[in-house]
C-alpha cells in the first residue's frame, strides 16, 4: 500500500467516526464537533494530494486547508452561538427533544 | 563581527567535540538529547533563582527584608521551597475528575517547555531552526490556556471553575494583541523564523546597534508586547484569575504538594518564554548593545538581557494595583487592539518612507496621537470628590 | 508505511473515537482535542509545517475552549441524566459503516498502488504569502469579509434578549 492510500484509508475512516458522532449522538454541541472532525478528515485529504500529487509548487492543497481551517472555525462559532440561544429558550441541548417546530 | 570566538561557541564545539565519541547510528538521538538537556536545567535553576529574587524584590518595595533566614542573605530559600513541597501530602478532592486533575499540570508544563525550541539563546545555538518558528511558538502558547481550564474544571470547586473561566477569557483577550504586536517585526525583517530576526538585528551602524526596539513602531510594539505578555502569563497588575484576596488563588486551590509547585513553575517558565520571544523580536537577541562589547560571548547578553526583563516584570508587580474584571477586558479590547492595529499600519509607511527626520516624525505622531485620544476617551468619566467616612468623623 | 505515521494515526484514531463515544462532554472535547494534535503531527510530517502549527493555534487554542464553553453555559457539564446517544443509534452508525466501506472500496480500487514516492516538496512561508497576496488574493479578501460576518453574527445571535421594562 503506497503512503498515499495509507493517508486516504486514515482520513476516510475520520470522516466515518465523524459523521456516526454526528448521527448517533444526542448533544447538540457534540454534533458540532462531529462536523468539525468531517472537515478535518478532508483538511487531511487536501495535505495528502498536495504532498504526492504531479506538482506541489502551486500550493493548491495548503491554501484549500488554510481557507478550511478558517471557515471552520468561524462556522463553529456561529454553530455554538446558535446552540446557546435554542438552550435559553428550550432549556435543553438533547436533540431528540427539539423535534417540534413550534414554539 | 561573525568571527567564531572559542569562548562564544564553547557549548556548541563541546557539544560536537562529544558527538564525535558516539557511534553514527546514534549520533541524531544522543544530539538531540545533549541539546535539550541544557534547556530542562538551566531553565528550573533560572525558576528557583527567580522565586527568591521576586520575594526580596517586592519585600524591598514594600519595605521590608524579603526571606533572609535560610542561606546567605536568604538565597537558599528556594531549597527551602523544593523540599516542602515534594513532601508535603498530596489531597485530591474525593469528587474531582482523576485523571484531568493529575493531567492539567503536566500539559501546562510540557506546553511551556516546548516554547524553548525556537529561541535563539547564543549565537548558532537554537534547538530548532523552524520556518515558522513564531507560528509554533503562539500556537504551543495557545495549549496553556486548555491546561488552565483542565485544572479549574476537574477541582469541582465553584473558585476553581471562577477563577478558570476569568483566567481563559483574559488570557484568550490578550492573546489577540500579543500576536499582532509580534506581526509588526515579522513584516520588517521578512520571515518567521527567529535565527533570521535575530541575525538582522545583529549588524551595527558606528556603535548603534540595529534592534528593532530603536524605532518608533519597534518601541510601541514592544510595550504592547509586554502588556499582553503580563496579562497572559497572569502575573500582576492582571493576576485577578490568582488573585488571594479576591478568590482564594483562584484554578489551583485544590492542588498541594509538588502539583502545586509544577503549576508555579509552569507559569514562570511560560513568563521567561515569553520575555525570550519579546528579546527575540526587538531587543536584538543575543547581540551586544554596542559594538565595542561584541567580546562577551553571546549566551551571556541573552541571559542578561532576560534578567533585566524579569526585574521590569517584578517592579511592575510591587508598583501597580490589580486590574479589575471589566477593566482588563475593556483594555486588551478597546485599547491594544486598535493600537496594535494602527503599530502595523505605521510599520508599513515607515517602510516606504525614504529615511531621514521626516520619517520619524510622521510615525511617532501616528503612534501617539491616537494613544492620547484613545486613553482619553476611554476614561469612566467619574468625578472625584473629597472622600467623607461615615462612621469616623 | 513508517513507525512514525502509525504512531501519530493510532493517536489520532483513538482521541477521534473516544470524542464520539464518551459520555461526559468535557472528556469529549479533551480526547478531541488529542485527536486533532495526531492530526497536525501527520500534517507536519506531510511537510506543510504552516498548516500543522496554525491547526493547533486555530483548533486547540479557539475552536476546543469555544466547545468548553459553549458546554459549561449549557450546563450539559455534569454527569448526564439522559443517555448519551439517541435512539436512532442503530441506523446511524449503520450509514457511517456503509460510508466508510464504500469509500475504502473506492479508494483501494482506483489508485495504483506504487511505492513511487515523489520527494518532499520544500515550502517555505515566503511562498505561502506571496500566493496569499498575489494568486489567492481574492479569497484572503472573501474571508476576512467572512469572519467579520461570522463574529458579528455570532455576538449578535448569543446576546440575551432585553428585557422590555413596561
Amino acid at each position: 500500500m503506497s503512503p498515499l492510500n495509507a493517508y486516504l484509508l486514515l482520513s476516510a475512516l475520520l470522516f466515518s467516526i465523524g459523521l456516526a458522532g454526528v448521527l448517533t449522538r444526542r448533544n447538540a454541541i457534540l454534533v458540532l464537533i462531529g462536523i468539525e472532525l468531517m472537515l478535518n478528515a478532508a483538511n487531511l485529504n487536501f495535505i495528502a494530494f498536495w504532498r504526492y500529487g504531479p506538482n506541489p509548487a502551486a500550493l493548491t492543497g495548503i491554501m484549500f486547508a488554510i481557507f478550511s481551517i478558517a471557515i471552520a472555525a468561524a462556522e463553529a462559532a456561529v454553530g455554538l452561538g446558535i446552540i446557546l440561544a435554542v438552550y435559553r429558550h428550550t432549556k435543553t441541548t438533547d436533540l431528540d427533544q427539539l423535534n417540534s417546530m413550534k414554539g | 563581527m561573525i568571527v567564531p570566538d572559542t569562548v562564544d561557541q564553547i557549548f556548541v564545539l563541546s557539544k560536537h567535540w562529544l558527538l564525535g565519541y558516539v557511534p553514527t547510528a546514534l549520533q541524531p538521538i544522543v544530539s538531540a538529547i545533549l541539546s535539550v538537556a541544557p534547556v530542562l536545567v538551566v531553565f528550573p535553576l533560572l525558576f528557583a533563582i527567580t522565586t527568591v529574587l521576586e520575594r526580596k524584590g517586592l519585600g524591598r518595595i514594600q519595605n521590608r527584608y524579603g526571606p533572609n533566614r535560610v542561606g546567605p542573605y536568604g538565597f537558599s530559600q528556594p531549597i527551602a521551597d523544593g523540599i516542602k513541597s515534594l513532601t508535603k501530602e498530596d489531597i485530591v478532592p474525593r469528587s474531582a475528575d482523576q485523571v484531568v486533575h493529575l493531567l492539567a499540570p503536566l500539559l501546562l508544563v510540557m506546553a511551556a517547555f516546548l516554547a524553548y525550541a525556537v529561541l535563539p539563546i547564543g549565537r548558532n545555538m537554537v534547538l530548532t531552526n523552524l520556518n515558522a518558528g513564531v507560528l509554533f511558538f503562539f500556537a504551543v502558547g495557545s495549549m496553556v490556556e486548555l491546561a488552565v481550564f483542565m485544572a479549574g474544571w476537574s477541582s469541582r470547586s465553584k473558585y476553581s471553575l471562577l477563577g478558570a473561566m476569568r483566567a481563559v477569557a483574559q488570557m484568550i483577550s490578550y492573546e489577540v494583541p500579543l500576536v499582532l504586536a509580534s506581526i509588526v517585526v515579522i513584516m520588517a525583517s521578512g520571515s518567521l523564523s527567529t535565527v533570521a530576526i535575530v541575525n538582522l538585528q545583529a549588524s551595527y551602524t558606528s556603535i548603534w546597534p540595529h534592534w528593532f526596539i530603536f524605532t518608533p513602531w519597534g518601541f510601541t510594539g514592544f510595550v504592547l508586547f509586554m502588556i499582553a505578555a503580563t496579562a497572559e502569563s497572569n502575573r500582576s497588575p492582571f493576576d485577578l484569575p490568582e488573585g488571594e484576596s479576591e478568590i482564594i488563588a483562584g484554578y489551583y486551590i485544590e492542588y498541594s504538594g509538588f502539583k502545586f509547585a509544577l503549576f508555579f513553575l509552569g507559569e514562570y517558565l511560560g513568563m521567561f518564554a515569553t520575555s525570550g520571544l519579546a528579546i527575540t523580536l526587538f531587543l536584538g537577541g543575543w547581540a551586544a548593545p554596542f559594538s565595542f562589547l561584541t567580546w562577551i560571548p553571546s549566551y551571556i547578553w541573552f541571559f542578561a538581557k532576560l534578567l533585566a526583563l524579569i526585574c521590569v516584570f517584578i517592579w511592575i508587580r510591587g508598583t501597580l494595583p490589580r486590574l479589575r474584571m471589566d477593566q482588563l477586558m475593556g483594555l486588551a479590547w478597546k485599547f491594544m487592539l486598535p493600537m496594535t492595529l494602527l503599530n502595523i499600519f505605521t510599520a508599513g509607511v515607515w517602510h516606504f518612507m525614504p529615511s531621514g527626520f521626516t520619517r520619524w516624525l510622521v510615525c511617532t505622531s501616528l503612534l501617539i496621537v491616537p494613544c492620547l485620544l484613545l486613553s482619553r476617551g476611554l476614561k469612566q468619566r467619574k468625578k472625584l470628590q473629597i472622600r467623607t467616612y461615615r462612621f469616623a468623623e | 508505511m513508517t513507525l512514525f505515521f502509525l504512531i501519530a494515526a493510532a493517536l489520532t484514531i483513538v482521541g477521534t473515537a473516544a470524542a464520539m463515544s464518551l459520555r461526559n462532554p468535557i472528556h469529549c472535547i479533551l480526547s478531541l482535542t488529542l485527536g486533532l494534535v495526531g492530526l497536525a503531527v501527520l500534517y507536519l510530517q506531510l511537510g506543510a509545517q504552516f498548516v500543522g502549527f496554525t491547526q493547533v493555534l486555530v483548533y486547540v487554542g479557539a475552536v476546543a475552549i469555544l466547545a468548553v464553553f459553549a458546554i459549561m453555559m449549557t450546563r450539559s457539564a455534569g454527569s448526564p441524566q439522559q443517555p448519551a446517544f439517541s435512539r436512532s443509534w442503530l441506523s446511524g452508525s449503520a450509514v457511517a459503516v456503509v460510508v466508510f466501506a464504500v469509500l475504502a472500496w473506492a479508494i483501494s480500487s482506483a489508485l495504483p498502488s506504487t511505492k513511487i514516492v515523489p520527494p518532499q516538496p520544500a515550502v517555505s512561508v515566503n511562498q505561502i504569502g506571496d500566493a496569499l497576496m498575489h494568486k489567492f488574493a481574492l479569497p484572503l479578501e472573501i474571508i476576512g469579509l467572512l469572519l467579520t460576518a461570522a463574529l458579528i453574527g455570532a455576538v449578535i445571535v448569543a446576546m440575551p434578549e432585553r428585557r422590555e421594562t413596561p
